[in-house]
């Protein structure tokens, strides 16, 4: 099925969870990442737990430091 | 009090704008932007906002110039080296725009004094470095109902968001500052000059847009751009019910220090 990642089209297979998604794409440090699915964030505790339907849209944002 | 014959020839190309006009540039003139960090955000934000005759730019930094800040912070030059940045930064001010009433504050930004400094100004724009000072920022500015301008950058990537009252906060998307090893530093992972001049002039631009209040601020949205591939991506989000400082069940009503983490470790001089 698709969903779309960041944007772009991805094709996943069925029950997938956000966990898989992360690792899936190589994110390297799930910590450093927050997760948006269509328009909510996924609690942490609930990466493993929460699978994709068709369609989904899935938006990583990551933790971004720096500034000087 | 109306514009004087200089002020209205050095702020033409604003005032010739609609949305700005005369009104407007006195607005700016009237308006207090604090900058927290004279380094490679702070540094082309205060330029711009000098230029632009914001009335009162105040700078929180408690660090010196050194060789390795003058790829990207391009307020500070290289006779500044070893002079604190809120002095290389106040004089450069100066210099593009004597009108400016400049407020330093040679210090870091802690629980204890963040709210009295914060309380000062209009708009804050945050251009630190490290996770505790913008959670800091975020909940400080959150508490006391300040607008300010989040801004990270990395390698070649920038993230950007701005909070007024009411709008999702910082830690509505990152709610918790991340474990305090697991983020490369800027110092480690380097970053490009140039994507602290983007991401520095676009907080400008938001801290301008409040000011004069007009147009729509970067609002419930985090701009991202990569800049090898120099595309912009921006994300829409809400509040999160679920966030700790501005949820519906908040379980922080107070300040506190996080642990400063690696990327806040000053090399000796």
């Amino acid at each position: 099925m698709q969903i779309k990642v960041n944007g772009a089209p991805q094709e996943i297979e069925t029950g997938l969870s956000v966990t898989g998604l992360l690792v899936r794409n190589k994110v390297e440090q799930p910590d450093m990442v927050s997760v948006q699915l269509n328009g909510e964030f996924v609690q942490r505790d609930r990466f493993a737990a929460t699978a994709f339907q068709e369609g989904d849209e899935v938006d990583f944002l990551y933790f971004m430091g720096g500034g000087r | 009090m109306p514009l004087s014959e200089e002020q209205l020839e050095r702020f033409s190309r604003h005032i010739i704008l609609k949305d700005v006009g005369v009104e407007g540039q006195e607005k700016i003139l009237r308006g207090k932007v604090l900058i927290v960090g004279a380094g490679g955000l702070g540094a082309p934000a205060a330029l711009y906002l000098a230029a632009a005759g914001v009335g009162t730019i105040g700078i929180v930094d408690g660090d010196v110039v050194d060789r390795t800040n003058l790829q990207r912070q391009v307020i500070h030059f290289t006779p500044d080296i070893g002079k604190a940045k809120v002095i290389s930064a106040q004089e450069k001010i100066l210099q593009i725009n004597p009108g400016v009433a400049v407020q330093i504050h040679q210090e870091r930004l802690f629980a204890h004094n963040i709210l009295d400094i914060i309380r000062r100004y209009d708009f804050v724009i945050d251009g630190t470095d490290n996770f505790p000072a913008k959670f800091l920022i975020n909940d400080a500015c959150v508490l006391a109902r300040k607008a300010f301008s989040h801004g990270g950058i990395l390698r070649f990537d920038g993230q950007t968001m701005t909070y007024v009252p009411g709008s999702a906060c910082y830690r509505c998307v990152f709610l918790q500052p991340p474990p305090k090893d697991a983020v490369p530093t800027c110092a480690q992972a380097g970053v490009l000059g140039a994507v602290a001049g983007m991401l520095g002039t676009i907080q400008a631009a938001e801290a301008l847009k409040y000011l004069i209040g007009k147009g729509r601020l970067l609002t419930d949205r985090l701009l991202i751009f990569h800049a090898l591939t120099m595309e912009f991506r921006t994300v829409r989000f809400q509040r999160n019910p679920a966030c700790p400082v501005c949820g519906a069940h908040p379980t922080i009503t107070g300040l506190q220090d996080y642990e400063q983490g690696t990327c806040d470790l000053r090399k000796p001089r």
